[in-house]
C-alpha cells in the first residue's frame, strides 16, 4: 500500500468525534465531571463492578475540591486498566510505559516545578515493575502525588499473580494458591521516605476523596493507596465474584486505624484490610531541597 | 572555567575532555536538564551538568538507573524543556524501551552514548562501536532515528548541538553515537560566541486549544507543532498506537498506518536535509574508505600512506550514520575498485554498504572487536587489497 | 609525521595524569599548536599505575591516530613506572626520571638519561604533592616539546586556586635545576 502524503492524516476525526460527542450528550444528558472528562473517550474500557470508576470519581471530585488550576495539573500512568485513567481525564496527561510512571512524572515536574504532577496507575505497574522508581521518588521526597490502585492482581493482562497478591490468592500464574509474600504498598512508601500515606477501600468513597485533597496539597512525595475490587481477574477467583461481593468484605473486614505503623498494614487473604491515613509528616521536598542548594552556591 | 555568559555558554579556546565537550555543547544548545546514571565512560557528561545546570537555572538529576533517567527525559521534554541523558552500552540497553516511546510520542530529546566494548559489561574504559544496529534498531517496532558519530571532542561539542537542533526540527529523540575514545580525548575545543550558535526551538501550536489535535500534520508537512503541559492545551499522549487527538486506537490498523509511516517518513524523507557527510579526494578515487567516528579518523594516516603507494583512495565519513545515505553509497559503489569499511566492531556499519553496493563493487570490512583503535597498518592492506594490489608479505 | 610524542608515568596521586594535561594545554592554548592528550582508565589507574600520553603536532592531521605509539620523551616517577616502560622504550629517546624515586639498571642502558630528584625538591618546598610541577619546571628546560613560557602559564591555570603561589615556586625551582642540569651535561659532552 502506497500512502500519499495526505494518507499521514486520519481525516476529519475532530470533526467525527465532535459529533460523536454532541450525540453523547443528547443520549446521556451531561454529567458535572464531563469538564474533567474526556467524553470523546468513553464508555471507557472497565467492566462492571471495577472499582476504578469509583477511584477516579474521588480524584476527580478531590480535583475540583482542591482548588488546583486545572490547567497546571497533569496525570502521569503507566501500562494497566489503571493506567487507563491518563486517557480519560481532560488535562495534560500521560500514558507512558509499564512501571515507567514516576520517572516520567520526575522529569515533567522537575521541567515544569509548576505543575502539579499525579501519577495515577496500579500496584503491578507502580511497585513491581516499577518498584525501584517508587521506592527512589519517595525517598528523594520528590514532588509528585502518586494514587495506586491495589487491586492484588495484574487485571489488564488477565489476572496474574504480582508483588502485592496475597499469601493463598489464587491467580493465572498462582493457580494453587501464591506463596511468594507480598508487599503492603503503604508500608513501603512510609519505610522509603513518604510525607504522606493513606489507604482506604473505594467503599469509603468520601474518606478516599478527602485524603486524595489533601495528598494533593500535601509538598513533597504523597501516596493514596485504594484498595479496589477487580471481579474479572481477582476477585471471582478469590471468592469475591462480583464487585459487590469485594464491598460487602470491605464493610466487614475494613478497619480505620488512622496513625497507624505502617509495617503493620500487611493485608491477608480474609484478613482485615487496615485503613486510614498512617503517615502526614514535614520535610524538604525535593525542589525545596534544591533550592537551598542553589541559594547556599549563590550566597557562596 | 572563563566567566560564562548570560545563556551560560562559555565561550572561548579550550583543551578539553570529549565528554566535557558534550556537556557544554548540550549547554549552548539550551539543554537545562540532565538525567543519568553513572556509568563509564561517559560518567563525566554526568558530571559536568551537575556542575554547569544549577549555574544556569538547569536542573541534574541522578536517577536509579537508566530507564528512570530516559523517562525522566522525555518528561522534561513534555514539560517544554530540551532534555539529555548520557550513558554507554549497559545502561544504553536500558534506555531501549523508552526511546521508543520518545519516538512513538515524538518527544524531542538527546541521548548519548560513548560507546565501549561489549557485549554485556564487556571492556567499561576501552572504546567500541558494537551498538550502531542497537542504536537503529534497538528498540522493538518499525521506526525510523537519527545517530550522529563524531571523530574529536570538537565534534562532539558540535554534533551535540545539531542533535539537539535535530531533535527539535523533526520532534524526536536524536543519538549521538561517540565512543571511549574520542569522549575520554583532550583536545583543543572552539565554543563560539553566542550568537554564533545556531540554536533551533521547538514548533509550537498556532491554534487554540478546542482546535488542536497533536498529532495532525498539515497537507505536505510530517512533524506536528508541539503543545506540552502546562500551556492549557489539555493534551494527551500515548505510547499506544494513537489517532490524531493523542488517543488510543488499538482495535485495527487505521490510525498505525498512517502513525507508523509518518514516524517513518519524517525522517526518511528528509534525508537530504539530515545527512552529513565529509568527502576527501573521492573524485578519482579508485576505492574509497567508508568510516565514522574514531574509525574514520584513525583511517586517515592509512589513507595517506596509500596515497604515498600510488593508490587512488579517498574518504567518505558518515557524520549521520542514521538514516543510511544510501544513495550516496549506491553511487559510489558505481565509481570505485572497492569500498573498505573499518569500524571497531565485527562488521556492523558494513552490511548497509554491501547492501546498498549490491554487488557493484567489492566490499571490504576492516573489523576490530572492541578495546582498542585499529592499527593503521590493518586499514591500509585492505585499502591495497581492494585496489587490486597484491598483500605485501 | 611530524608529530612529537611524550609519555608520563608513575603511580596515582602523583598528579601524572594532571601534568599531561597541562603540557596538551600548553601547546593548544599558549603555542598555538595541536596537542591529542589521553590518559589510562580503569582498573589500570586505581590506586597503583597512572600514566598520561600526549601528542603534539602543527597539523591536526597528524594527531588523527590518537594514541601515543613510540614516545620520544618518556617521564617515569616511579620504580613500578619503570619497569614498565623503560624495556620497551626507544633507545634514540629521552628519559626523564624523578632520582628520589627511581633507581636505574640494565633497562635504561644505551638510553639518555636526565634525572631530578623532583619529590625530594617538592618536600623542601613543603608539599610533596608539587613534585609534577617540579618535573613540568624541569621538562621545560631540558626538552623542547612546549615552549617554556606556555608552560609556565598552562600551569597556573590549572592548579588550584590559593595554591598559585607554591606552584609558580615549584615550577621555577625544577627550571633552574633543568638549566643546570643542562649546563653540565654539554660540560660533559
Ligand atoms: C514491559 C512490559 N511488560 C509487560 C507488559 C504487559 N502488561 C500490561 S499491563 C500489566 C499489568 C498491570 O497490572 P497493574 O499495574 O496491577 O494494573 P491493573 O491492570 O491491575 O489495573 C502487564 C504485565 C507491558 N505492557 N510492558
Ligand atoms: S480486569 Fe479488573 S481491573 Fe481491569 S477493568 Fe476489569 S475489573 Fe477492572
Amino acid at each position: 500500500m502506497e500512502l500519499k502524503t495526505d494518507g499521514y492524516r486520519l481525516d476529519r476525526t475532530l470533526e467525527t468525534h465532535a459529533e460523536a460527542e454532541g450525540l453523547r450528550g443528547e443520549i446521556h444528558g451531561r454529567h458535572p465531571m464531563d469538564d474533567l472528562l474526556r467524553t470523546d473517550r468513553l464508555p471507557h474500557i472497565w467492566c462492571p463492578g471495577c472499582g476504578l470508576g469509583t477511584a477516579l470519581t474521588c480524584f476527580l471530585s478531590a480535583l475540583l475540591r482542591s482548588g488546583l488550576d486545572l490547567d497546571k495539573v497533569a496525570v502521569v500512568s503507566g501500562i494497566g486498566c489503571t493506567g487507563r485513567v491518563a486517557g480519560y481525564v481532560r488535562l495534560d496527561s500521560f500514558h507512558t510505559t509499564h512501571g515507567r510512571a514516576i520517572p516520567f512524572a520526575t522529569g515533567l515536574k522537575l521541567g515544569n516545578p509548576e505543575l502539579k504532577v499525579v501519577v495515577f496507575s496500579g500496584d503491578g505497574d507502580l511497585v513491581t515493575i516499577g518498584g525501584n522508581h517508587f521506592i527512589h521518588a519517595a525517598r528523594r521526597n520528590m514532588d509528585m502525588t502518586v494514587i495506586c490502585v491495589n487491586n492484588f492482581n495484574y487485571g489488564m493482562t488477565g489476572g496474574q499473580a504480582g508483588a502485592t497478591t496475597p499469601v493463598g490468592g489464587i491467580t493465572t500464574t498462582s493457580p494453587y494458591g501464591n506463596y511468594e509474600y507480598p508487599f503492603s504498598i503503604s508500608a513501603l512508601a512510609a519505610a522509603s521516605g513518604a510525607v504522606y500515606v493513606a489507604r482506604w477501600t473505594v467503599l469509603h468513597a468520601r474518606r478516599l476523596e478527602r485524603s486524595i485533597v489533601e495528598a494533593l496539597l500535601k509538598p513533597g512525595f504523597s501516596l493514596v493507596e485504594v484498595i479496589a475490587p477487580c471481579p474479572t481477574g481477582f476477585g471471582r477467583r478469590n471468592r469475591l465474584r462480583q464487585g459487590l461481593d469485594a464491598m460487602h468484605y470491605y464493610h466487614e473486614h475494613g478497619v480505620i486505624q488512622h496513625g497507624a505503623d505502617p509495617v503493620k498494614t500487611d493485608i491477608e487473604l480474609e484478613g482485615p484490610v487496615i485503613e486510614g491515613k498512617f503517615v502526614d509528616g514535614e520535610k524538604p521536598t525535593f525542589l525545596e531541597q534544591y533550592r537551598r542548594q542553589l541559594d547556599r552556591l549563590r550566597g557562596a | 572555567m572563563s566567566p560564562a555568559s548570560r545563556n551560560g555558554v562559555l565561550s572561548g579556546e579550550f583543551f578539553m575532555l570529549g565528554d566535557i565537550a558534550c556537556a557544554e555543547g548540550a549547554i549552548c544548545a539550551g539543554c537545562r536538564f540532565f538525567a543519568g546514571y553513572p556509568i563509564t565512560p561517559a560518567t563525566e557528561v554526568a558530571q559536568r551538568m551537575s556542575e554547569r545546570l544549577p549555574l544556569v537555572g538547569g536542573i541534574y538529576i541522578q536517577m536509579e538507573d537508566e530507564m528512570a533517567s530516559m523517562n525522566a527525559v522525555l518528561g522534561a521534554s513534555w514539560a517544554g524543556v530540551k532534555a539529555m541523558t548520557a550513558t554507554s552500552g549497559p545502561g544504553f540497553s536500558l534506555m531501549m524501551e523508552n526511546l521508543g516511546l520518545g519516538v512513538m510520542m515524538e518527544t524531542p530529546c538527546v541521548l548519548v552514548n560513548v560507546q565501549r566494548g561489549g557485549p554485556s559489561t564487556g571492556l567499561p574504559t576501552l572504546v567500541g562501536q558494537g551498538d550502531m544496529m542497537q542504536a537503529r534498531w534497538g528498540s522493538h517496532g518499525d521506526y525510523a532515528i537519527i545517530a550522529l558519530s563524531p571523530s574529536s571532542p570538537q565534534e562532539l561539542f558540535d554534533l551535540t548541538i545539531h542533535a539537539f537542533n535535530l531533535s527539535e526540527t523533526y520532534r524526536a529523540p536524536v543519538l549521538v553515537m561517540t565512543d571511549a575514545e574520542v569522549g575520554h580525548m583532550t583536545e583543543k575545543v572552539v565554543i563560539p560566541p553566542v550568537e554564533e550558535i545556531e540554536v533551533i526551538g521547538r514548533r509550537k501550536p498556532t491554534v487554540p486549544p478546542e482546535e488542536y489535535l497533536p498529532y495532525r500534520v498539515e497537507p505536505g508537512e510530517l512533524v506536528p507543532p508541539m503543545a506540552v503541559a502546562g500551556e492549557g492545551y489539555r493534551i494527551h499522549t500515548t505510547g499506544l498506537t494513537h489517532d490524531e487527538r493523542g488517543y488510543p486506537a488499538t482495535a485495527d490498523d487505521t490510525a498505525q498506518w498512517p502513525l507508523v509511516q509518518r514516524l517513518v517518513d519524517k525522517i526518511e524523507k528528509n534525508k537530504d536535509k539530515i545527512i552529513m557527510l565529509e568527502e576527501d579526494g573521492l573524485d578519482d578515487a579508485e576505492v574509497a574508505v567508508v568510516s565514522y567516528g574514531i574509525a574514520a579518523r584513525t583511517a586517515i594516516w592509512p589513507v595517506q600512506m596509500a596515497r604515498q603507494e600510488g593508490i587512488r583512495v579517498g574518504m567518505l565519513r558518515l557524520v549521520t550514520v542514521w538514516p543510511f545515505p544510501d544513495e550516496e553509497i549506491r553511487d559510489l559503489a558505481g565509481r570505485v575498485e572497492g569500498i573498505v569499511v573499518p569500524e571497531i566492531n565485527l562488521g556492523q556499519i558494513v552490511r548497509e554498504v554491501e547492501r546498498c553496493a549490491a554487488g557493484r563493487t567489492e566490499v571490504l570490512s576492516v573489523p576490530h572487536p572492541g578495546g582498542g583503535i585499529h592499527d593503521p597498518q590493518a586499514v591500509l592492506r585492505a585499502i591495497r587489497r581492494a585496489a587490486g594490489r597484491k598483500a605485501e608479505a | 609525521m611530524e608529530r612529537l610524542e611524550i609519555r608520563l608515568s608513575g603511580f596515582g596521586g602523583q598528579g601524572i595524569v594532571r601534568s599531561g594535561e597541562i603540557i596538551g594545554k600548553a601547546a593548544v592554548l599558549y603555542d598555538g599548536r595541536y596537542a591529542t592528550f589521553t590518559q589510562s582508565y580503569g582498573p589500570e589507574s586505581r590506586g597503583g599505575a597512572a600514566a598520561a600520553q600526549v601528542a603534539i603536532a602543527n597539523d591536526p592531521v597528524e594527531l588523527s591516530y590518537p594514541h601515543v605509539i613510540d614516545p620520544s620523551i618518556l617521564v617515569v616517577m616511579s620504580q613500578g613506572a619503570y619497569n614498565k616502560y623503560v624495556p620497551g622504550f626507544r633507545r634514540d629517546g629521552l628519559l626523564i626520571v624523578d632520582e628520589s624515586l627511581v633507581e636505574l639498571d640494565e633497562a635504561a642502558d644505551g638510553v639518555e638519561v636526565l634525572g631530578i630528584p623532583a619529590t625530594r625538591i617538592a618536600e623542601e618546598l613543603g608539599r610533596r604533592i608539587v613534585a609534577n610541577v617540579v618535573m613540568l619546571g624541569f621538562l621545560a628546560a631540558v626538552t623542547d616539546i612546549v615552549s617554556p613560557e606556555a608552560l609556565r602559564k598552562a600551569v597556573l591555570d590549572s592548579v588550584p586556586k590559593g595554591t598559585e603561589e607554591l606552584n609558580a615556586r615549584a615550577f621555577e625551582v625544577g627550571f633552574e635545576y633543568g638549566e643546570g642540569v643542562k649546563r653540565e651535561t654539554s660540560y660533559d659532552t
